[in-house]
């Protein structure tokens, strides 16, 4: 008896698991950024768009790097990044159909009160970042390679400063999430390059502030990007396709300018600018 | 930073103002875990039980192979079921990548060596009592098999809550296959997870209060079950 | 008269099971040194013994338990219907009468006819209001009878005991000696280790005496209680401790 309520468990447990499965088909897969997840944006945006058209949009959330692989495995139908080159890249070696850019914000760079390495308030973040780097002020690397992690290289290329070599040290690769590098750096005292919404949606502050920012190498562009259905025949191209046009929409882009957190606009729309 | 007492409140809390959402996330937590563990046991109560009970060329790397199995990672399962299940994987034509299904079958693999090596465990000790009887009464392999799992039937229940603990508390795998989406492959602990990276640590907290005490729950009603089977010498 | 009966039974009886050559040696050392011997069909026969003869070895070896070495079990005849009973029963984790469904299910019964069967078997033992009872729960004595009823539950040729009173008081044990002579009233052989003398004239038609290993005797139970040929059994019948060879 105990075994047949096994078998019969365990076919429900089936049955289950597929209807879940099945239960809707108008939806489409979104690979997108920790920092559009984590800031709340999409739960703002993503109801205004499925009342309008009946589409459910999953959003999975990792980083840019990642996000971009998931694509070309084309588990996704649209990517929405923030890593213009790589995006680029992507769509040169076929594996989306045309890049459009969204919206921006940027990127800040957050330190401890006690300010090690004697930055705060500073606007060059190149000159910024060799301080933190001649102080060997600890300084916390997503080094996951996301969207921001590239820009922080680009920007620690631009300062001429070999961070690899300095692995280990006062520079520490967390290899993990935005917020995750925030909950760790702010835990060791260290400097973060973080873009904006996910800081001041950030719930474990602690006494830390923006050291760092208003550069115009902070800018940080978002880009949005239709995996390629000849690739990946199982891309929902024309439902993809629906909430690319829809985002780039001037109904899309006020909805992402309506987005604020504590009275803080966090995204600034840009699409076709 | 927070005291124990802020965390309770806010798990409380949770309770109290008990919304769509979390019953949603908790309930698909449950129906995942529960089904991965089903499916674990409907493999691994078997098998276990074959290895435990007879003796067989290989059984010794098979045993090895179990209990190496036990430690599987998560992220590891995550990741070989994503690459199968991948559009780009062998299995990317059933569609179940970032489904509760796929969330279900990472489980499943995680869970069922833990099943199959406890099981083996309880079996062989049973076998050891039974095989003369067994042997008088000139019974199949497949009866032996049948009569242990029967007569073992309380001692595995805990075997079944080993895997059950280990899957509710898993984050790697599901993470990955499930991808962690609102409304829909979105777990406890994926939740949990995720409010960690937002800097909601109290909330993260409460949460795995909230976790801790379904899996108490859970716990309880099978060790009240055993209790009485005990006192009944059936376990 | 008795021996008379016991003498004309013992030559024209048919051997149910014949043994010959039976040898069984573990880890080197040889525990039984060819066996031949023959149980007769529809009779009570005893293996006697000091502790360690090898007395349990042989019981398990007719019953097919545990291959020989050398020689082998030969059944006269086309049934094998065997059933055994440990000196120590092996209790299923189910209720009393679970553990006698349990059996005839190996015999491929189900349904009515079983359950009636195992209701049957029950009121035998005497253990009809224990039913519902968990089996490991029984005291020692009812767990022997239901040990006995359930292995004649499947109407066995042949049954053997392994001491299966050594640990029981004078009352289970009789109850268990009941059970055992009426099964073997109606038709059942019966093969039983035992050490217990006064149990041994109770039940005993055949006995196989072994020392060391071999048979040092084998006759009429009243032949080799009363007047054993070799010096291990006059040792065993007087009760001295005795370590030479067999015969």
């Amino acid at each position: 008896m105990f075994r047949r309520h096994l078998l019969s468990l365990a076919l429900a447990a089936l049955a289950f698991g597929v209807t879940a499965a099945q239960a809707q088909d108008d939806f489409i897969v979104v690979q997108s950024t920790t920092s559009t997840q984590n800031s709340g944006l999409f739960e703002h945006i993503l109801p205004m768009f499925q009342d309008k058209t009946g589409i459910e949009v999953r959003v999975v959330a990792v980083g840019t790097g990642q996000a971009i692989k998931n694509a070309m495995n084309g588990d996704g139908d649209v990517l929405f990044v923030h890593a213009k080159a790589a995006e680029e890249k992507f769509v040169a070696e076929g594996h989306g159909l045309g890049r459009a850019d969204v919206m921006y914000n940027d990127f800040i760079i957050i330190g401890p009160p006690v300010d090690p390495a004697g930055v705060a308030g500073m606007t060059d973040v190149v000159a910024a970042l060799t301080r933190i780097a001649e102080t060997q002020a600890p300084f916390a690397s997503r080094g996951d390679d996301s969207g921001t992690h590239k820009a922080e290289l680009r920007l620690w290329n631009e300062a001429g400063i070999d961070v690899q070599a300095a692995s280990g040290t006062w520079y520490r690769e967390t290899g993990s999430g935005m917020g995750a590098t925030l909950n760790t750096g702010t835990g060791m005292g260290a400097y973060v390059l973080t873009d904006r919404a996910t800081w001041i949606a950030f719930g474990n502050k602690g006494d830390y502030r923006i050291a760092v920012e208003g550069d115009a190498r902070l800018f940080n562009q978002y880009g949005i990007i239709l995996v390629n259905p000849e690739r990946h025949p199982n891309v929902k191209a024309e439902a993809g396709q629906r909430f690319i046009d829809w985002v780039l929409s001037d109904e899309g882009q006020a909805a992402i300018a309506s987005f604020k957190l504590d009275g803080q606009q966090l995204f600034f729309p840009n699409a076709g600018g | 930073m927070f005291s124990l007492g802020d965390i309770m409140a806010e798990a409380f809390g949770l309770i109290l103002t008990w919304d769509r959402n979390l019953s949603e996330i908790v309930i698909l937590s449950l129906r995942v875990t529960l089904s991965a563990v089903a499916l674990a046991c409907l493999i691994g109560l078997p098998l276990g039980a074959v290895v435990g009970a007879f003796r067989f060329p290989g059984r010794g790397v098979v045993t090895l192979l179990l209990n190496t199995l036990m430690g599987l990672p998560p992220v590891v399962v995550g990741l070989f079921v994503y690459l199968m299940l991948s559009n780009a994987g062998p299995l990317g034509i059933l569609g179940l990548l970032y489904t509760p299904t796929a969330m279900i079958v990472a489980q499943t693999i995680l869970v069922t060596p833990i099943v199959a090596a406890l099981t083996k465990q309880v079996i062989e000790d049973l076998h050891g009592e039974y095989t003369e009887q067994f042997a008088s009464f000139g019974l199949t392999a497949r009866a032996r098999v049948a009569a242990l799992l029967w007569d073992a039937r309380y001692s595995l229940l805990t075997v079944a809550l080993a895997g059950f603990g280990r899957a509710v508390a898993e984050v790697g795998a599901v993470l990955i296959v499930g991808g962690n989406i609102n409304h829909v492959t979105r777990v406890m602990t994926t939740t949990i997870a995720l409010e960690t990276s937002k800097g909601n640590l109290q909330l993260a907290l409460a949460l795995g209060v909230l976790l801790l005490g379904l899996a108490l729950v859970v716990n309880a009603a099978v060790m009240a079950l055993r209790a009485s089977a005990v006192r009944a010498a059936y376990a | 008269m008795r021996d008379m009966v016991i003498e004309s039974t013992q030559t024209c009886a048919m051997p149910i099971l014949t043994a010959t050559g039976l040898r069984f040696a573990t880890g080197g050392q040889a525990l039984l040194h060819g066996i031949d011997i023959e149980i007769a069909r529809g009779r009570r026969t005893l293996i006697m013994g000091a502790n360690g003869a090898g007395k349990s070895l042989l019981l398990r070896l007719l019953h097919g338990l545990l291959p020989p070495s050398s020689g082998e079990v030969i059944w006269q005849g086309a049934g094998r219907a065997q059933a055994m009973v440990f000196q120590r029963p092996v209790m299923l984790r189910r209720s009393a009468l679970a553990n006698l469904r349990f059996a005839l299910k190996v015999q491929g019964l189900w349904g009515r006819a079983r359950e009636a069967r195992a209701r049957e078997a029950l009121d035998m033992a005497h253990l009809g209001d224990k039913a519902h009872q968990p089996a490991r729960l029984l005291s020692g004595g009812e767990q022997q009878r239901l040990a006995v009823a359930r292995a004649l539950i499947c109407e066995p040729e042949l049954l053997f005991l392994d001491e299966p009173t050594s640990s029981l008081d004078p009352a289970s044990t009789q109850m268990i000696e009941d059970l055992v002579n009426t099964a073997h009233k109606r038709g059942v052989t019966i093969v039983m280790v035992t050490h217990d003398i006064g149990q041994a004239r109770r039940m005993g038609d055949e006995v196989i005496f072994l020392h060391a290993g071999r048979v040092a005797e084998r006759g009429p139970l009243d032949q080799v209680l009363g007047s054993p040929r070799s010096e291990a059994g006059r040792a065993w019948v007087q009760g001295r401790l005795y370590t030479g060879p067999a015969i």
